[in-house]
């Protein structure tokens, strides 16, 4: 099964190299390892996520895909291995640092305030200020640059001034990631996007991400769903037991193949990498 | 076909969201048919949907107050005269104030059982200080410090180590009640003779100064709404119709009108009221217009999401707690100007939960994230009116009690069945 996985992790490799080829990746980890006690959460994990790129994490429950996204987002700390960005390491000690470098999370439960509407939510925390002493609210101002982002997003929301309370799943979700793309955010992380969603939401979503790449951000996908990330990625990134178990590219593998991967299953299976 | 082809992929996604190992798709083209499809109508700024989203705005608590008045109108002819609505503000104005900074607090998503007993004690300093021949500005700057520490302290235990306010502030009740029994003692009550406190809560504008600020808070009033109307033609949807405006600006410039004639026919219009209304006007300017504000709701509304926005959370929180004291204390001040002296009881019967119960009859959600500083205004008019209405007929206290407790209950329940309405408009996207 390792040999198998080696095959698999080097002719992803080569796909990548051919469209990607003399960029330097925008987020890179070298060999990332974590335990809990006598537990290990990560063991000498490669990966990389370039600009404009998507990549999908995906893996079993227990797999380790939170511990890393909680690894690159600043809220844990990785026992060893180094985490990159633009080739050069770096220290991402708390949430803050990582908004610092430009790495924004969007975790499953939105972080949004139902009561604020829009605008309101998009600025929440770094509200543009004007007046005397500059102790009042620059509504207009904000309002113009959601409007920009919302506008380059392609998001429909049926109003700025009302509750997000008011919105459909997807359209939160889509206020979440343009508040990550208005703070001037280059990765965003992407936790489970439609595991609330329907069928018209996840469409939505895919929308957004596939956006997102177009304006040259790196995007991370965490995803249980395997019809999301065959539909959105270009990269599938496998985690088994804490390690990567295999790197896909979804236009040339099978789903049976990812599947295999993140089971740790059938090898023949694999066979799609081929 | 459009529809097969929907429901056909939303089995798939619903299949493959189930059973994330298994998924029985074919690949990503299948998906792409999801997204093309239908798009849901868009919500209409109408008052039935509001109405549906749990918004309703000052109208149930209007409606509610003119069912008061009407009835207290027909009930006792003295109801309505000039001299009662007048000694109706002076009544209001310091359970008023006191209601202003509960809302800030409930905003929040906390609460706050001890600002009627520190109105209580802070007056009992403030009025001992000037027994003691200290010069009354002094003390009133004492009083409100006084007040202003104890929001510190309560605010700072509250947050730092964890405690529900409900606890913390239920602890205040009990001490600040306490310790002004022992300082005031069995002296009963201390007098005010100081000629500028007793004229505080004691002086009237002249007619002609009652109109021109009438006139100032309508002109106020048109431009802020003038603004909104101008907004709503460059981007419709953002602002307020030009109808909506109009009706709005003439609901003010008619309740502005006939309180400055009413208040005019008898002495004039209460320094109370102007203070009370510029308090109120301040309020809002702070939660409606800085960030300050905004970051009160936001911890009202998901306190995680505020503090991973990185707002500083328990700073704003002990810095509310202040606010609400302070003008606690102010209220203690105001009261000892009405009364002409602070008893050791000051403070205490059914203040604080009258108070609690104005701004939540007023329209402030006890679930936080939601009301006004107008409210506490609003609510203390109809918490007043009945006290003062049942007072003419010559009802008791508990009559009084039950007939708040009974219109709280409306209240609340209107606050839970909105709120409710709300979380199923949220959810039903």
């Amino acid at each position: 099964m390792t040999g198998n996985t080696e095959t698999s992790t080097g002719t992803s490799t080569e796909t990548s190299s051919l469209t990607t080829s003399d960029r330097r990746p925008l987020l890179e980890l070298r060999g990332l390892g974590k335990r809990y006690g006598s537990v290990t959460a990560l063991s000498d994990v490669d990966m990389m996520v370039h600009a404009g790129e998507v990549v999908a994490l995906v893996g079993d429950n227990g797999a380790g895909k939170s511990t890393l996204v909680k690894a690159i987002a600043g809220s844990h700390q990785t026992d060893s291995g180094v985490i990159a960005l633009d080739g050069r390491p770096a220290h991402i000690g708390s949430p803050s640092d990582a908004a610092r470098l430009g790495i924004e999370t969007v975790y499953q439960d939105l972080a949004l305030c139902d009561n604020l509407d829009v605008v309101a939510n998009l600025f929440l925390g770094r509200e543009e200020r004007r007046g005397p002493f500059r102790r009042f609210l620059a509504a207009g101002t904000m309002r113009r640059r959601a409007e920009q982002v919302i506008r380059e997003l392609a998001v429909t929301l049926p109003s700025l001034d009302r509750p997000v309370a008011s919105l459909s799943g997807g359209q939160r979700q889509a206020v979440a990631v343009c508040r990550a793309v208005l703070w001037g955010s280059r990765l965003v992380l992407l936790d489970e996007p439609t595991a609330a969603l329907g069928v018209e939401q996840t469409a939505m979503v895919y929308g957004l991400v596939r956006g997102l790449r177009e304006r040259g951000l790196g995007v991370l996908v965490i995803s249980h769903n395997l019809s999301d990330v065959f539909a959105i990625a270009d990269r599938i990134v496998v985690l088994r037991l804490g390690k990567v178990a295999g790197v896909f590219d979804p236009k040339r593998d099978s789903v049976d193949a990812v599947v295999s991967a993140i089971t740790g299953g059938n090898v023949v299976a694999g066979a799609g990498v081929a | 076909m459009s529809t097969d082809m929907n429901a056909e992929s939303k089995a798939v996604t619903r299949r493959a969201l189930h059973n994330p190992a298994r998924p029985a798709v074919t690949g990503p083209n299948r998906l792409r048919f999801a997204g093309t499809t239908w798009r849901r109508p868009e919500i209409r700024l109408s008052w039935l949907s509001r109405l549906s989203d749990g918004d309703l705005g000052p109208l149930p608590v209007i409606i509610g107050l003119a069912v008061i008045w009407v009835f207290f109108a027909y009930a006792d002819p003295h109801f309505l005269t000039a001299r009662n609505l007048s000694n109706l503000i002076l009544q209001m104005a310091v359970l008023g104030t006191i209601s202003l900074g509960l809302v800030t607090v409930l905003v929040m998503g906390e609460i706050d059982l001890s600002v009627a007993a520190v109105s209580g004690f802070c007056g009992g300093i403030f009025a001992i200080g000037l027994q003691h021949g200290w010069p009354a500005p002094v003390m009133i700057v004492v009083a409100l410090l006084a007040g202003a520490v104890i929001g510190l302290l309560q605010g700072s235990i509250a947050t730092l180590l964890g405690i529900p306010s409900f606890v913390v502030t239920l602890t205040g009740l009990l001490v600040w009640q306490g310790l002004l029994l022992l300082v005031i003692g069995d002296q009963g009550d201390v007098a005010i003779s100081d000629p500028f406190i007793r004229s505080i809560a004691n002086s009237y504008l002249t007619p002609a100064s009652g109109w021109a600020l009438g006139a100032v808070l309508v002109a106020g009033f048109v431009a802020m709404t003038a603004a909104k109307v101008r907004a709503e033609r460059s981007n419709p949807g953002h602002g307020l119709s030009l109808a909506a405006g109009a009706w709005r600006v003439s609901m003010v410039v008619v309740a502005v009108v006939v309180t400055v004639a009413v208040l005019n026919s008898y002495f004039g219009v209460p320094w109370l009221l102007v203070i009370l209304v510029s308090l109120t006007l301040l309020a809002t300017l702070v939660m409606s217009q800085t960030p300050l504000g905004r970051h009160i709701y936001a911890i009202g509304g998901n306190r995680d999401a505020a503090r991973r926005a990185g707002i500083k959370v328990l700073g704003v929180v002990v810095l509310v707690f202040v606010i609400g004291a302070t003008l606690a204390s102010f209220a203690g001040i105001l009261d000892a100007s009405r009364q002409f002296s602070v008893s050791n009881g000051a403070g205490g019967g059914d203040l604080e939960l009258n108070a609690i119960a104005a701004v939540v009859i007023g329209g402030t959600s006890l679930f936080g994230g939601r009301g006004k500083p107008y409210h506490a205004l609003l609510g203390a008019l109809v918490v007043g009116s009945v006290s003062n209405g049942l007072d003419l007929l010559g009802q008791s206290a508990g009559v009084q009690d039950a007939a708040t407790g009974l219109i709280l209950l409306v209240a609340v329940s209107l606050d839970a069945f909105t709120r409710r309405r709300r979380i199923a408009a949220g959810r039903a996207g």
